[in-house]
């Protein structure tokens, strides 16, 4: 491989001795290729280091358009190589130097993606977004106690109040909710894990996000989970479904050297 | 980043969503705070990405936070 080249790592899935489609691209339209050893098939392509290199990478990580493309070029790898086999996607811009780098961690952590692999196989991720309902979240309807108080200052301040008061029970309510749904869907996954409520400007709903959930359900609990949710959905809020997804949430290494590394919120 | 979360839901319920119609904030939760993080004999890898522009660093930075995984029953 020329020096200004690397590889760069999509997946990896047990080696079912399955092919690719032969026209699946990954990065900038490159081939995607698998490596395999140990039962285990890498799914790697070709990337050019003067755009996957350290340096060109900081500048094109400050482009949304750039980390668009990138990341529905990597899902598309991923979701190929799902339908396969059992698979644990890899963190979104991992590059090696090589197609030998590649095999030597398939050599030296092959037991700890069986581990992985095993947690996930059979199983797919969904996600469920809750949303806090007309009303919740915002600044509400604000009772109307303070109306014949005796001064237009003291009438304010206590609108005021209970408008406050009416904002802080309506997000509670919405908590609570979230809370509930989360226990109710989690009773039913393998794993649920919550990410990170959803900033208004990136969900483009002004209704604040009061769960982002993910949980890995075992496909025959499939319809099971499909059902809870249409229950939950009727007790009132707005619940949104995405998936099914591989199994990204969930895809984890116990490092050996307990170096885990990466995830801010694991702790 | 289109919004298209209602007929995502309806290709949800019908299969599995052609990743066009996945809404780029739920990819990028997935991204960049799920899938294995490789330590060791990389060229690089996003998590040693020093960001330095605001906006998108508040976008990694707010989808990174998420609460690690909690298995209930494990096989």
């Amino acid at each position: 491989m020329a020096a200004d080249a690397g590889t760069y790592l999509y997946a990896v899935a047990r080696d079912a001795g399955t092919t690719l489609p032969a026209d699946l691209t990954g990065m900038a339209g490159s081939a995607v290729r698998a490596i395999t050893g140990s039962g285990l098939a890498a799914y790697v392509s070709t990337v050019p280091l003067d755009e996957f290199g350290e340096e060109p990478l900081r500048r094109s990580m400050e482009d949304l358009d750039w980390l668009d493309r990138t990341a529905r070029a990597h899902h598309h790898v991923v979701e190929a190589v799902a339908r396969l086999a059992p698979t644990v996607p890899v963190r979104l811009v991992t590059v090696y130097s090589g197609d030998d780098q590649v095999r030597a961690l398939l050599d030296e952590r092959h037991d700890d993606f069986e581990q992985a692999l095993a947690r996930v196989a059979g199983r797919r991720e969904w996600g469920v977004k809750v949303y806090a309902g007309a009303g919740e979240g915002s600044s509400g309807d604000a009772p109307d106690e303070g109306a014949r108080a005796a001064s237009p200052g003291t009438a304010y301040l206590k609108r005021r109040q209970a408008s406050l008061r009416s904002r802080e029970e309506a997000l509670r309510r919405a908590g609570a909710r979230a809370e509930h749904v989360h226990d109710v869907l989690r009773s039913i996954a393998a794993a649920s894990r919550r990410h990170r409520a959803q900033d208004p400007q990136l969900s483009g709903r002004a209704e604040g996000m009061v769960l982002n959930g993910a949980y890995l359900v075992d496909d025959d609990r499939g319809e099971e989970f499909a059902r809870a949710l249409e229950e939950l959905r009727a007790q009132g809020g707005e619940i949104e479904l995405t998936g099914p997804w591989a199994p990204y949430s969930f895809a984890v290494l116990d490092d050996p050297a307990g170096d885990v590394r990466g995830d801010g919120g694991a702790a | 980043m289109t919004f298209e979360e209602t007929r995502g839901a309806a290709l949800a319920a019908e299969g599995r969503l052609p990743s066009e119609r996945v809404a780029l904030v739920d990819l990028l939760d997935r991204l960049l705070a799920g899938g294995v993080v490789i330590s060791g004999d990389l060229v690089l890898s996003i998590a040693d990405i020093d960001l330095v522009r605001i906006s998108i660093r508040a976008l990694i930075t707010s989808i990174r936070e998420s609460e690690p995984y909690d298995v209930l029953d494990q096989p």
